[in-house]
């Protein structure tokens, strides 16, 4: 139905023009989906942009044909193309928060659609809206319909922009991301939609993302972009059984995963190459691991066999085994569970609500409300949770950047809550954070070697300057950056760059525990690898214990030996990595572990689908928190908090189930 | 040699204060990559270049006019030296005879007679009402009045044949500067296909049109009073001169006094948060109420009653004209900090919550440290582009309450007094109007420039714009 061919785009950089899709083709037939695959900055969401002709000022078409049931796109007339978008072909983005007007009703903004397209007003039109929002999953769409996007939550949000690209009835629609902003159960039930929605009418997708999990859950074709190119078209099964292209497998290498847990990750060095850079050979050469002197010397040709094309000079079969040997092991068991040093009871965070003209409290958001947890030194213990649920808090309220309302902080024996000046100085010297962002976490007016030396001054670690530099170098080394790094701007390194000097400048005053924040969901895959390495090579060397918080399972699989699932404020369920992994106890891990897409063709099986989304931590439900969404839900959750039980010496869970 | 005690006023020391500290700021700027990025923008940006050439032009002149003395009085031998009551500036020495050449009252441009009638006694015809021939304007052509246009404009074609000959010797150093070790010839192509790094072309076309106009206007005002004179037959073109120096303190020293305090009080505001930002609001809010000319009246009307009751403070009368600007300036300051420091406290929120200030108070650092290493440099584009822009305001806010009489003294030459006497005079019949269109067409031209300026900086400064 929708055919690219050869399709450049590309954006005026001052009197140049730069190619950030050059030459991509596929075909899209009716009632399939096809994904694009690829990371970020591989000319994904400009192929979508360059399909809908909705490119940037900047941007231009440079040459190519998009075809829709044979009409050439790209010769339309504007006023012609306004009845192709939204009406045969429709788009969603990835951030449900800004695509919505939120000065508009939600059924103005759907109604525009049928107006627009399908000539609808008044009572047809509302009959409608109606109707698109049932089908959407919301429920009592008539009174929905007048609220303002404010009053919908993200998951919510992304149902009514679906509902909006629907509305036009496309034959195609165009999705950009649409479940990287939620979260895994939220991502679940969007997906789930997608998938009946296309059923019911046969609609192709375009499903653009980065992630190989959503691939083998959603597409029935997938084509893999590099800098600007497709490298690999196949069919799902063939895609999953023996990828072909190197690239791919070096992707498929680097996920995190439990069956890789102790061993090193493929990664994949250096780059994307810039815009302004393409080499004139295969782009892929400078990073791959099978490069020959063709590859440098000229861009490899389509080979097609069984529908399964690959664009590589590379020809042998797959091979298995790993080509990078497996490095430094790290058994669970090498790690001996030795004494706490940091034990946090009943931590409790509340953040004021304040109304009115004098700003009194009338309530509370209780971000974390009555949490216990302890870290072992050397070991890693995954904080894992969805969004909203006050994991982030917990590691502020630990290195008292939030100061706790409630409970105590242990370190080493010592209360952190209430001290100052230089006594929180020296405990600090014990505990430190990695941020999410590797853009927001460094300043960017410091050169790196003064953001690195910034906590040994603070806490004065070290003494002269001379000794300062080899110690910073030192640190670099150890992060494995080059030591002329010290006189940079963070601005001139990559993202992943970025994050190893973070991780530096935790180091430097030689912390016995590294609080993470999610400190690879800002980055690709291949290069989230290169860090969870990095921290796992520091772990062995050092000793340093982690919490590391983050919703991404994959990850913990991987890292962790102590995992926490957190809900709404308190941890629900506690222990040992494979004990909550393998036979998780609590409906809400048992859900959360389903919900993941898996990377792999036979998916996963019986999934337990969640309703409905985190409650909000100011007004939390009565009794269990859980019990709104829980499938299991009894009457006793209801009414009372479910005291946690031991399951086995380690596992600690908090449920009614059990008791 | 002429003997003389430099006097140093108090707006000279603020000037060249402000001189420093640009050479410094510049010598900072230069080391640090970072820093320069956005003036490296600028200066490859042609309006900004032209606009900022016009600027320097101006700048200049109120250097000149920043350097002052007072000349030795003709003594015994012997004697103590005694000096002028009058103090002068290096400008007043260059103009002397722009200066010195008073007529009796109003002469239009190039006029050699003055404006109204007056009773002469003509020897042998006893008294006449007629317009009596100007003391200097146009004195060289005694008999030949009636030659003005010719004799103006062959002068003015010959200074601006010269003015031609002057550009285009700085053109070739400019282009022998740009082709430095290439082929001759090329540094020039270069220039005007605009492949140089700084917007050289505009630069030059901007020095250009300004030499085409000044060195005329200089020339024929050695016989001329080009932009005629005033009631009391001062020349019109040296109350220019000395009203941009007054322009410029007024916008320059001001920032000076409001940018301590709004960057001081918007950062702590933003990052103490508390009681700290509700005392701060209130303050501005309080101030940002009253109306501002009300305020500044009250408070220039109060200095002046301290000045006018303590004579013995002051040694010469451009003291106390000084003082009283000085005064205008910190008043006008204080009543102006406040858009700065609401913009400055709501950019030091959102800073506070990134988290390399987390990270930093991860670390313990102390939060005068945190202020001044990661949020005052992370505000200094916000800084930069308000002061370039307030600049334009404030000489025009100079003249506003000058024309209201609450502006700077009345013996200090501003474009404001220049305006205000002109108010008078255009309710005569015939009217006298180029007072008030020489000042107004200066005033146009630095605030013009000072504008365009202002646009290109925060194209180059704004994170956002890029």
């Amino acid at each position: 139905m929708l055919k690219v061919n050869n399709l450049r785009v590309g954006f005026t950089s001052g009197k140049r023009l730069l190619a950030a899709v050059d030459g991509i083709s596929f075909a899209i037939a009716k009632g399939e989906t096809f994904a694009l695959l690829g990371e970020s900055g591989c000319g994904k969401s400009v192929t979508a942009q360059g399909i809908m002709r909705l490119l940037p000022t900047a941007g231009r078409v440079l040459g190519g044909s998009v075809a829709m049931e044979g009409e050439n796109l790209l010769a339309l007339p504007e006023a012609d193309m306004r009845a192709w978008r939204g009406g045969r072909m429709a788009m969603i983005f990835q951030e449900p928060a800004t695509s919505l007007n939120p000065v508009l009703t939600v059924g103005q903004q759907i109604g525009e659609v049928l107006e627009r397209h399908l000539g609808m007003t008044g009572a047809a039109a509302t009959g409608r809206m109606v109707e698109l929002l049932r089908q959407v999953g919301i429920a009592d769409p008539e009174r929905r319909l007048n609220e303002y996007p404010f009053q919908f939550s993200g998951g919510m949000k992304q149902r009514v922009m679906i509902a909006i690209a629907l509305a036009g009835e496309p034959e195609l629609l165009i999705a950009d991301e649409p479940t990287t902003a939620l979260d895994v159960t939220v991502q679940a039930q969007i997906l789930d939609l997608l998938v009946r929605l296309q059923a019911e009418r046969g609609m192709a997708i375009l499903l653009i993302t980065h992630d190989l999990g959503v691939v083998a859950r959603m597409a029935h074709r997938i084509g893999v972009m590099y800098a600007g190119e497709l490298v690999e078209v196949a069919s799902r099964e063939a895609f999953f059984s023996q990828p072909r292209h190197p690239y791919t497998q070096a992707l498929f290498k680097a996920l995190p995963d439990m069956s890789r847990r102790g061993q090193r990750l493929t990664t994949i060095p250096g780059q994307v190459p810039s815009l302004a850079a393409m080499p004139t050979g295969c782009r892929f050469a400078e990073r791959c691991a099978r490069v020959m002197p063709v590859c440098r010397e000229q861009s490899p040709v389509w080979r097609d066999e069984q529908s399964h094309a690959v664009r590589c000079h590379w020809q042998e079969a797959v091979v298995d085994a790993d080509v990078v040997g497996v490095g430094h092991e790290i058994t669970d068991l090498s790690v001996s569970a030795g004494k706490e040093f940091l034990q946090v009871a009943d931590l409790k965070v509340h953040f004021p609500i304040r109304k009115g003209l004098l700003q009194r409290t009338v309530g509370h958001v209780r971000a974390v409300d009555g949490l216990s947890l302890a870290i072992l030194p050397g070991r890693t213990l995954a904080l894992v949770g969805e969004s909203g649920c006050g994991k982030t808090t917990v590691g502020k309220a630990l290195l008292q950047l939030i100061p706790p309302t409630e409970g105590s902080v242990l370190l080493g024996g010592q209360p952190l809550v209430g001290l100052r000046g230089a006594r929180l100085r020296s405990a600090r010297r014990h505990m430190q954070m990695i941020f999410q962002d590797p853009f927001a976490s460094l300043n960017p007016r410091l050169r790196v070697g003064e953001i690195i030396a910034e906590g040994m001054d603070a806490l004065a670690v070290v003494g002269d300057a001379r000794s300062r530099r080899e110690t910073v170098a030192a640190l670099l080394a150890q992060v494995g950056l080059p030591e002329e790094a010290i006189d940079r701007y963070p601005h001139e390194f990559s993202g992943g760059q970025r994050q190893r000097i973070a991780v530096a400048r935790a180091l430097a005053v030689q912390p016995s525990l590294l609080i993470c924040d999610e400190p690879t969901s800002a980055l690709d895959v291949s290069v989230q690898a290169q860090i969870l390495n990095l921290l796992k090579k520091l772990q062995s060397e050092l000793g340093v214990a982690y919490l590391f918080i983050t919703h991404n399972f994959a990850v913990v699989e991987y890292l962790a030996h102590d995992i926490a699932v957190m809900y709404l404020g308190r941890i629900v369920e506690r222990g040992r990595a494979e004990e909550v992994l393998r036979t998780p106890k609590h409906p809400y891990t048992q859900a959360l572990l389903s919900a993941i897409p898996l990377p792999r063709l036979e998916g996963s099986t019986a999934v337990i689908r969640l309703s409905g989304e985190t409650p909000s931590p100011a007004n939390p439900p009565s009794g269990c928190h859980f019990h709104p969404r829980c499938p299991h839900a009894m009457d006793v959750c209801r009414s009372r908090y479910p005291e946690s039980v031991d399951v086995t010496a380690t596992q600690r869970v908090s449920c009614h189930l059990l008791s | 040699m002429i003997n003389f005690q430099p006097v140093v006023l108090w707006s000279d020391i603020f000037v060249w204060l402000l001189v420093l500290c640009a050479v410094v700021f510049a010598l900072a700027v230069r080391r640090r990559e970072h820093l320069r990025q956005p003036w490296v923008k600028l200066a490859a940006n042609r309006i900004a270049m032209a606009s900022a050439t016009v600027l320097l032009a101006f700048v200049l002149i109120g250097l000149f006019d920043s350097l002052h003395y007072r000349v030795a009085l003709e003594g015994k031998p012997g004697q103590k030296t005694q000096y002028a009551v009058e103090v002068l500036s290096v400008l007043d020495a260059l103009a002397t005879p722009l200066r010195t050449r008073n007529e009796k009252t109003y002469s239009e441009p190039f006029a050699t007679r003055l404006y109204a009638k007056e009773t002469v006694d003509v020897p042998g015809q006893g008294t006449v009402r007629e317009y009596p021939r100007l003391k200097y304007g146009g004195k060289h052509l005694a008999e030949h009045e009636d030659e003005v246009a010719a004799d103006a404009g062959f002068t003015a074609f010959r200074a601006g044949a010269l003015a031609f000959l002057g550009w285009l010797a700085v053109a070739g150093v400019v282009s022998g500067v740009v082709g430095h070790g290439e082929a001759p010839g090329t540094g020039w192509q270069r220039i005007w296909r605009g492949e140089t790094a700084f917007a050289w072309d505009a630069v030059l076309v901007a020095l250009a049109l300004m030499l085409l106009v000044a060195v005329p206007l200089f020339w024929l005002s050695g016989q001329y009073h080009v932009f005629g004179t005033d009631k009391v037959g001062q020349d019109v073109l040296y109350q220019i001169l000395k009203s941009v120096r007054t322009g410029l303190i007024i916008g320059l020293v001001t920032t000076l006094v409001m940018l301590p305090m709004a960057v001081l009080l918007g950062i702590v505001a933003g990052y103490y948060r508390g009681w700290v930002d509700d005392a701060i609001q209130y303050i501005y809010t309080v101030l940002n109420s009253i109306p501002g000319v009300l305020l500044i009246a009250a408070a220039v009307l109060m200095m002046q009653v301290v000045i006018d009751t303590n004579p013995q403070w002051f040694s010469t009368a451009a003291e106390r004209a000084d003082l009283r600007l000085l005064a205008l300036c910190f008043i006008l300051g204080i009543t102006s900090w406040t858009g700065l420091c609401r913009l400055l406290r709501g950019e030091t929120l959102k800073l506070r919550e990134l988290e390399y200030i987390q990270a930093a108070q991860a670390f313990g650092v102390s939060s005068w440290r945190i202020i001044i290493r990661h949020i005052l440099p992370n505000l200094m584009h916000i800084v930069i582009i308000a002061l370039v822009m307030d600049f334009s305001g404030l000489v025009l806010a100079e003249a506003v309450l000058s024309y209201v009489g609450i502006g700077v003294d009345p013996t200090m030459t501003s474009f404001g007094t220049m305006i205000n006497n002109a108010r008078m005079e255009l309710g005569r019949e015939p009217v006298v109007w180029w007072s008030l269109t020489a000042a107004f067409a200066a005033m146009f031209i630095l605030v013009l420039a000072a504008n365009l300026f202002a646009d290109a900086v925060r194209d180059a400064f704004d994170p956002r714009a890029a």
